[in-house]
């Protein structure tokens, strides 16, 4: 029963190191045919080029205040029309795409941070942990995520960052839910079990050869909920439960506009679009590298 | 079958202790002293003591959790700290309305989701499957909060058709009550409409290909007949487990759109209650939410083995 893996042995290093470079270019050939995928990037690449240059793209200063220019219709100097304060539109789209961006990225990576090194011990090592992080996950998934997002951000206090954190906490389990079933479905792998028989230690496994093999499936996984976190905190802003006031953010725009939504649709017709675009943006480039990395799924 | 049934049970449970665990945890991270922000400015000791041991603060932490869920056990999910109304009965009053609304916006999806991902799945790469595809996830990429304010924009605003707000119980008037429920329930059911037809596709093509459909098509039968009699009802196995998973997508939203229209539902008490900064019921709606979450997929997951004949005679 040994003979297979130790015969497996000699080739875990160039089968595992000869295999991504060429599933790799395969991939990415395949994403750069998909005409939906590519448009899906150009709109993330925008969204972020957008939110780097903030203060220089911006027209005006985002929080401040023209009561001569209250609620002011769309029109030269005013592209988007101004706010229940004066304020540009425009300008404040701008600095609110960072916003939006940042609790975007940084609770997905809360939530990666979290939830994939303790999917992959569930999933690699079984037993006692795994039954305890399943059963965590499995409760904290059971807490629909704007719920959860919404109690944490009760709790721990009304700001961005906390918002963050509670997406990060409300999307990890996720994370740890797809790095368990791909550790499991790797680790039993020939190239995993030849490992094992030349002697590497389960920290060396895991990281040189069951980690590359979830990070296709996490790396999709992760591009979704972008999507799903950016309407989160747009949801949570719009709840006045994220960014506050007067720092800008779309979702934070959408709820002082909804009380003017007769007199001045442009503050809301905007904002929104721009999260709409941003989050189908994400939801094209995460399908996109979902056909690209992980067919199976498909 | 039973024995997939207990084992469905068996991993509920433990489930639902850990998110009573959760939920009991939420007020352990307040920041401060609760007691002492309840006392306010009078800061006397013997009231801080009598504030403490009411409030049970002055047990060990796995005490006061037993003694929470012994209270849970019998229907207690203690007292609005605002209006000192137990929050059971604030939930039950509430409840209603947000079912009301989760069903309608549930019918509407159903019909919109299970029909567009049919039509997609049997016109597989022509013109219908790929409007079916853009519109289900523009419908996964809109805001419904936005969705909420443009429909109000056009529909009450510019045309005058429905009301923008508001809420009338159906047994104080039924077509009213529909007329300030349908849009709200259509902004609800749009993304759900959305993600289901991806679903609906994704498994009415799993079985399209399967060798029974093939045999029903060399048979001579109706395409119709085929798609909705042998395709569909194999289908409807997978769809029944999303629709359950769907569920807390559908409490999650409807706490947005109950606030964009302004509908006295359960959502409409969490966000109320997190403002008024009123835990216990932010707590009492959390817990509901999990457990009805659990109970509905837990249900969900009878009804799979039971619809599943492979399952239903092991």
């Amino acid at each position: 029963m040994a003979t297979v893996p130790v015969a497996a042995s000699a080739s875990p290093s160039p089968s595992a190191s000869e295999a991504p470079p060429r599933r790799r270019r395969r991939a990415f050939a395949k994403f750069a045919r998909n005409r939906a995928a590519l448009a899906g990037a150009a709109i993330v690449l925008i969204v972020i080029a957008v939110a780097a240059l903030a203060p220089w793209l911006s027209p005006f200063d985002p929080v401040q205040a023209d009561f001569l220019h209250v609620r002011s219709a769309p029109d030269g100097t005013h592209w988007f029309g101004t706010d229940e304060l004066g304020r540009d539109i425009v300008s404040r789209m701008i600095w609110g795409a960072r916003a939006s961006l940042l609790a975007g990225v940084i609770s997905v990576a809360v939530a990666v941070a979290i939830g994939l090194p303790l999917g992959l011990c569930a999933g690699y090592f079984g037993g006692l942990i795994d039954i305890v992080v399943s059963r965590v996950a499995d409760a904290l998934l059971s807490i629909p995520f704007l719920i959860l997002a919404i109690a944490l951000a009760a709790f721990l206090g009304q700001s961005l960052t906390n918002a963050m954190i509670a997406i990060g906490i409300s999307a990890m389990p996720r994370f740890v839910r797809l790095a368990r079933g791909q550790a499991i479905a790797v680790k039993s792998e020939e190239y995993v079990e030849g490992a094992r028989a030349i002697g590497l230690d389960d920290a060396r496994i895991v990281l040189r050869y069951i980690l590359p093999n979830v990070l296709p499936p996490i790396i999709v996984q992760a591009s979704l909920t972008i999507a799903t976190a950016i309407i989160a905190e747009a949801s949570l802003s719009f709840l006045g439960l994220g960014q506050l006031p007067p720092a800008p953010s779309w979702g934070s725009m959408l709820n002082t506009a909804k009380d003017f939504a007769g007199e001045a649709p442009w503050m809301s017709i905007f904002p929104g679009a721009a999260i709409f675009l941003t989050v189908l943006g994400f939801n094209l480039l995460g399908d996109g590298l979902r056909d690209a990395l992980d067919p199976r799924e498909h | 079958m039973w024995r997939i049934l207990v084992h469905r049970v068996a991993i509920a449970v433990p489930t639902l202790v850990l998110v009573s665990m959760i939920v009991f945890g939420l007020q352990k991270m307040l920041p401060g002293d609760p007691v002492l922000a309840l006392a306010g400015e009078d800061q006397d000791p013997h009231v801080i003591a009598t504030l403490r041991h009411q409030y049970r603060l002055d047990r060990p932490l796995p005490v006061q959790y037993a003694l929470w869920v012994r209270d849970l056990m019998h229907g207690d999910l203690g007292k609005s700290l605002r209006t000192g109304v137990p929050v059971s009965a604030l939930i039950a009053k509430k409840l209603p309305v947000t079912l009301q609304l989760a069903t309608l916006a549930m019918t509407i999806a159903v019909a919109i989701g299970i029909t567009a991902g049919i039509l997609a799945a049997a016109n597989r790469g022509r013109a219908l499957d790929h409007a079916a595809n853009v519109l289900a996830l523009s419908g996964m990429s809109i805001p419904n909060f936005w969705l909420g304010i443009l429909l109000i924009l056009v529909v009450s605003v510019h045309w005058h058709w429905l009301p923008s707000s508001g809420y009338v119980p159906p047994t104080e008037d039924l077509w009213l009550s529909v007329k300030t429920m349908i849009m709200p329930a259509f902004v609800l059911g749009a993304a759900l409409g959305a993600q289901l037809m991806r679903h609906t596709r994704s498994a009415m093509l799993s079985v399209l290909h399967a060798d029974y459909v093939r045999t029903a098509r060399a048979k001579g039968l109706l395409r119709t007949t085929v798609i909705v009699k042998h395709a569909f009802r194999n289908a409807l196995i997978p769809i029944v487990t999303v629709l359950a998973l769907l569920f807390g997508e559908l409490l999650a939203g409807a706490v947005l759109t109950e606030q964009v229209f302004t509908i006295p539902g359960f959502g409409k008490l969490i966000v109320d209650a997190v403002f008024n900064r009123d835990y216990a019921v932010v707590q009492g709606v959390v817990l509901v939410t999990a457990v009805s979450y659990i109970a509905v997929n837990l249900f969900a997951d009878i009804v799979y083995v039971l619809l599943n004949p492979k399952l239903r005679h092991r």
